[in-house]
């Protein structure tokens, strides 16, 4: 029986990225997917003739540039086409639009509150300083606090003169941040409620917490850190949707002499005296390897593939505690025409970014009071994009593509599985909410894919349906993540590592904790590291 | 709620006027507004201020209304200079530091009438200013778009403005401020601009902008009156000596690195700061500063040469001291001036250094490690500018 060098569970982003450092530092990589398409929550699917649907994640941004360049991702198929714009709707029939031009969109601040539009200006040098901090580490391993280590304390020291060069009000700045709700946060800002709602949307999203939840603040720095040809915190499209971002790591992991098998679900890490020794699947084939990285979220991982009892107890411990609570789900949709929006000039720049329906922070506060009831919210936030208004790729010419994302959804219904009326129940919401501001809209739907966070977890195997693979809250980030003592890849295991975004730094197509990772384990084999390291911002 | 606009780009009160003036088609963004970089020919527009008018359209200007019986002690407050000190009638240049005693802008302060001042300011601020008004009695409005304004600037300005009928004007001093009847309304005058120059600021209700401006030009017809965009502006300020908000320093809000924003003092701004107020924001920092000492300089300097020490390291010996902000040939005072950031110690008058330029020509590039020198201050500096009553130069 043939033996790889390493084996890679599961074909989403970071699997790829890791294999792909793996296979160009010249081992022999094995990735295996359960479904029978790569890419897990990131992908294009056609699921509607002639339609291209990124049914998971739809918008990139965090996708690390070091990353894109150094795997020749572009030479392999990958443009990314930043898109401006957004709207927030109100209930009174009045909008704010988030203009790509800053002027502009200063202007419009001030249409809703003048004092608002000066505060908007301290408010984005506040978060600036915030990226600037994090950005470096995204592409470093964290530092174990509790080693000595020269190499920790190494990493230790760069962290440490990070955080000094904020200087002490700077350092008080960021403890807030990192542990305040967005709501508090954007309330030391702003007066306007719309500017607000339309600001908490990024740090709500993906995440089984409400606008006034503590931690919620650096959710937003999470969809703020990434960039478009270095404009941190722009974002864009994949040109053919989110699958070419799996198709150009794909590639780019072939050209390296990589193999990726589909329909090969991993049912166990094969562990043998303390070390790991390859993966039996669902079908009962074994495949063998002296190093084997699951990219599959934490509590996958060591609850459901490996043994309890090739495990640390600590391990097994901290692993049924990690936070992994599902709270969105997504409609897919395809159009006949692109809808009209209430008040909004149909050619105006704005629709080319999100539109959202929610106007206050009480109401998404609201929102989530649901979720916690065991509901999917009745008034729910959405992220609404139609990318086909910028990529001809995703359907035909004059139709059009809706990818419409929902905070907030249960994992269980009141503790219970999602019926097919349930389900239905809360694509009417939706709809409902949508057509609310779009009269013409439910006219044009030719087909709609409804994901509740059960099928989420069902198809792409994402615990609860969370898109980050774990909260992204301060006791799970950066050296605590997944948990304390493990946050630098490696597994409780010998020759067991994780490189998904349960990891540093983090959810969101990044691509970072797959490269982080295959840095390590080329670290520990003793070969040359094929990471690149990250770029600088000063 | 109010209603939407969907212009990309707003136009100020003289817009008509300048795309009719704008014969090269360079076009600016200030503040969201479309204003001209140039009309015809920088050189002509630059050569107008020094020998004639130019007008240089100033809408865009950010302008704040203070109204309220706490007014004057509020912008007390609020500013680093006296404010008590400022009659009514009275403008005075002006910076506001946040309470680290860094400076958030500067701009003019105008003491329109009692308890009513107006603030002119690069950047916008009403935030700020709102929380230093928690605890005051007065009443903050942003009236940007509600006052039409031009720059006239030159030495035959004051007699352009005779010819309009503005009788007087001759007497009124730097940093004053007088009124016109106009059209049945009225014009503010002020004897204010950013070109050290003789010169005047108006500052008018935007539904008379296009009729004082075509008298306007009619009256200067004689005198080569002509508008001029910010590509003048910019080599008229620099042989004036004045400092620009976003180019020489950067407003400490807007600043997102650590140490990268300055006080007063660090831009050569110190006798701005009045130390006999008890309250004002920054002033225990800047106190402190004071005692401690800087930790940069803000230098004038004199460039050996005539190539503009643009963007420019700044060398002592081999040590590297400090960078160029502002750099350019001035075509009245032929002179190579260069404004400065330096390590603090460097900053005294009559001081040599070295600036690295490098300039190209026909895709060579050359390096040339220039001398420099330390100076006082603005390189022009003419009595006109002064002179009251102006006379028609």
């Amino acid at each position: 029986m043939k033996k790889y060098d390493a084996i890679i569970i599961g074909a989403g982003h970071n699997g790829l990225t890791n294999a792909a450092y793996l296979a160009k530092a010249g081992l022999d990589v094995l990735v295996l997917e359960k479904n029978s398409y790569i890419g897990g929550a990131t992908v294009s699917r056609e699921l509607y003739p002639n339609w291209k649907y990124s049914n998971c994640s739809y918008v990139c941004s965090l996708l690390r540039p070091e990353i894109i360049r150094d795997l020749e991702l572009p030479r392999h198929g990958l443009q990314v086409v930043p898109y401006g714009g957004g709207v927030t709707f109100k209930e009174n029939g009045d909008y704010y639009g988030n203009h790509a031009d800053h002027e502009r969109l200063l202007r419009e601040v001030a249409r809703h509150s003048k004092r608002d539009a000066s505060a908007y200006e301290r408010y984005e040098t506040d978060v600036m300083k915030q990226t600037r901090l994090i950005r470096p580490f995204l592409m470093r391993t964290p530092p174990d606090p509790t080693s000595l280590k020269p190499r920790d304390l190494r990493e230790l020291s760069v962290l440490a003169k990070s955080f000094g060069s904020m200087g002490e009000e700077g350092l008080a700045d960021t403890m807030r941040f990192w542990t305040m709700s967005i709501g508090d946060f954007l309330d030391e800002y702003f007066e306007s409620d719309v500017i607000k709602a339309h600001l908490a949307g990024s740090g709500i999203i993906g995440t089984a917490l409400g606008v006034y939840s503590p931690g919620t603040a650096y959710v937003l720095l999470h969809h703020y850190m990434g960039d478009v040809d270095g404009s941190v915190g722009a974002w864009g499209f994949a040109r053919g949707g989110m699958g070419a971002v799996s198709a150009a790591l794909s590639a780019s992991f072939q050209s390296f002499g990589g193999t990726i098998q589909c329909d090969a679900e991993v049912a166990q890490i094969i562990v043998k005296k303390g070390k790991a020794k390859g993966v039996a699947l669902a079908n009962g084939d074994e495949l063998y390897a002296d190093i084997v990285v699951s990219n599959l979220d934490p509590k996958r991982t060591f609850l459901k593939i490996m043994d309890e009892g090739d495990l640390p107890a600590d391990v097994v411990k901290k692993a049924k505690n990690f936070k992994i609570r599902g709270s969105s789900g997504k409609l897919n949709i395809a159009l006949d025409g692109l809808p009209t929006f209430t008040g909004l000039p149909k050619d105006s720049p704005l629709c080319l970014g999100e539109k959202h329906f929610s106007d206050s922070l009480p109401k998404m506060e609201r929102a989530y009071d649901e979720w916690k009831d065991g509901t999917w919210s009745k008034d729910p936030y959405v992220d609404m994009l139609i990318p086909t208004q910028i990529d001809p790729t995703m359907a035909p010419p004059g139709k059009h593509m809706m990818s419409v994302f929902v905070q907030y959804a249960p994992p269980k219904i009141h503790g219970g599985d999602w019926t097919a009326e349930d389900k239905a129940g809360f694509e009417k919401t939706v709809i409902d909410q949508i057509s609310n501001y779009s009269p013409d809209f439910k006219d044009l739907i030719l087909h709609c894919e409804t994901r509740t966070p059960q099928d989420i977890e069902n198809e792409v195997g994402l615990t609860e349906g969370n898109i980050f693979m774990g909260e992204l809250t301060f006791d799970q980030l950066l050296f605590n993540r997944p948990f304390p003592g493990y946050a630098q890849y490696r597994g409780p295991v010998q020759g067991m590592y994780m490189c998904s975004s349960g990891t540093h730094p983090g959810g969101g197509v990044m691509a970072a904790p797959g490269a982080n990772a295959a840095r390590e384990i080329l670290m520990d084999l003793k070969l040359t590291n094929t990471v690149p390291g990250g770029y600088d911002d000063d | 709620m109010i209603p939407h606009d969907e212009t990309m780009m707003l136009k100020t009160p003289f817009y008509s006027r300048c795309l009719a003036a704008c014969e090269i088609n360079m076009w600016d963004d200030w503040k969201g507004y479309t204003t001209p970089q140039a009309y015809t020919s920088v050189e002509q527009e630059y050569f107008a201020v020094r020998s004639n008018t130019g007008v240089f359209d100033i809408s865009p200007m950010i302008k704040y209304r203070f109204t309220g019986p706490d007014a004057g002690a509020y912008l007390n407050r609020l500013l680093t200079r006296d404010i008590r000190k400022v009659g009514i009638g009275r403008v005075a240049y002006t910076v506001w530091c946040d309470d680290k005693g860094q400076v958030m802008d500067d701009g003019t302060i105008f003491h329109l009438a009692e308890n009513d001042y107006r603030l002119c300011a690069y950047a916008r601020c009403l935030d700020w200013l709102m929380w230093s008004a928690e605890g005051f009695d007065v009443t903050i409005a942003d009236e940007t778009a509600e006052v039409a304004a031009l720059a006239v600037q030159g030495p035959t300005s004051c007699a352009i403005f005779k010819n309009m009928g503005f009788e007087g004007i001759e007497n009124l001093k730097p940093f004053g401020l007088t009124r016109f009847p106009f059209e049945g309304s009225e014009v503010m005058i002020s004897r204010t601009g950013f070109t050290g120059d003789l010169g005047y600021e108006i500052w008018i209700d935007p539904s008379l902008a296009e009729t004082f401006w075509d008298r306007l030009f009619e009256a200067g017809k004689h005198r080569d009156i002509r508008p001029i965009g910010s590509y003048a502006l910019d080599m008229l300020r620099t042989e004036a000596g004045f400092i620009q908000a976003g180019v020489d320093f950067i407003p400490s809000e807007e600043a997102v690195r650590t140490g990268r924003s300055r006080s007063p003092f660090e831009l050569g701004l110190g006798w701005l700061v009045s130390f006999d107020k008890p309250v004002f924001n920054g002033r225990k920092a800047l106190l402190k500063e004071k005692k401690e000492g800087s930790r940069y300089a803000f230098v004038y300097l004199d460039v050996e040469g005539n190539k503009p020490a643009e963007h420019a390291f700044i060398y002592d010996g081999n040590k590297e001291v400090g960078t160029v902000t502002t750099a350019a040939w001035c075509p009245t005072a032929k002179t190579n001036v260069a404004f400065a950031q330096v390590d603090a110690k460097y900053g005294k008058p009559g001081q040599e250094l070295v600036t690295e330029i490098y300039y190209e020509r026909e895709l060579k590039w050359t390096r040339v490690m220039a001398k420099c020198t330390v100076i006082e201050g603005a390189v022009f500096n003419p009595p006109r500018k002064r002179q009251t009553p102006a006379a028609d130069f």
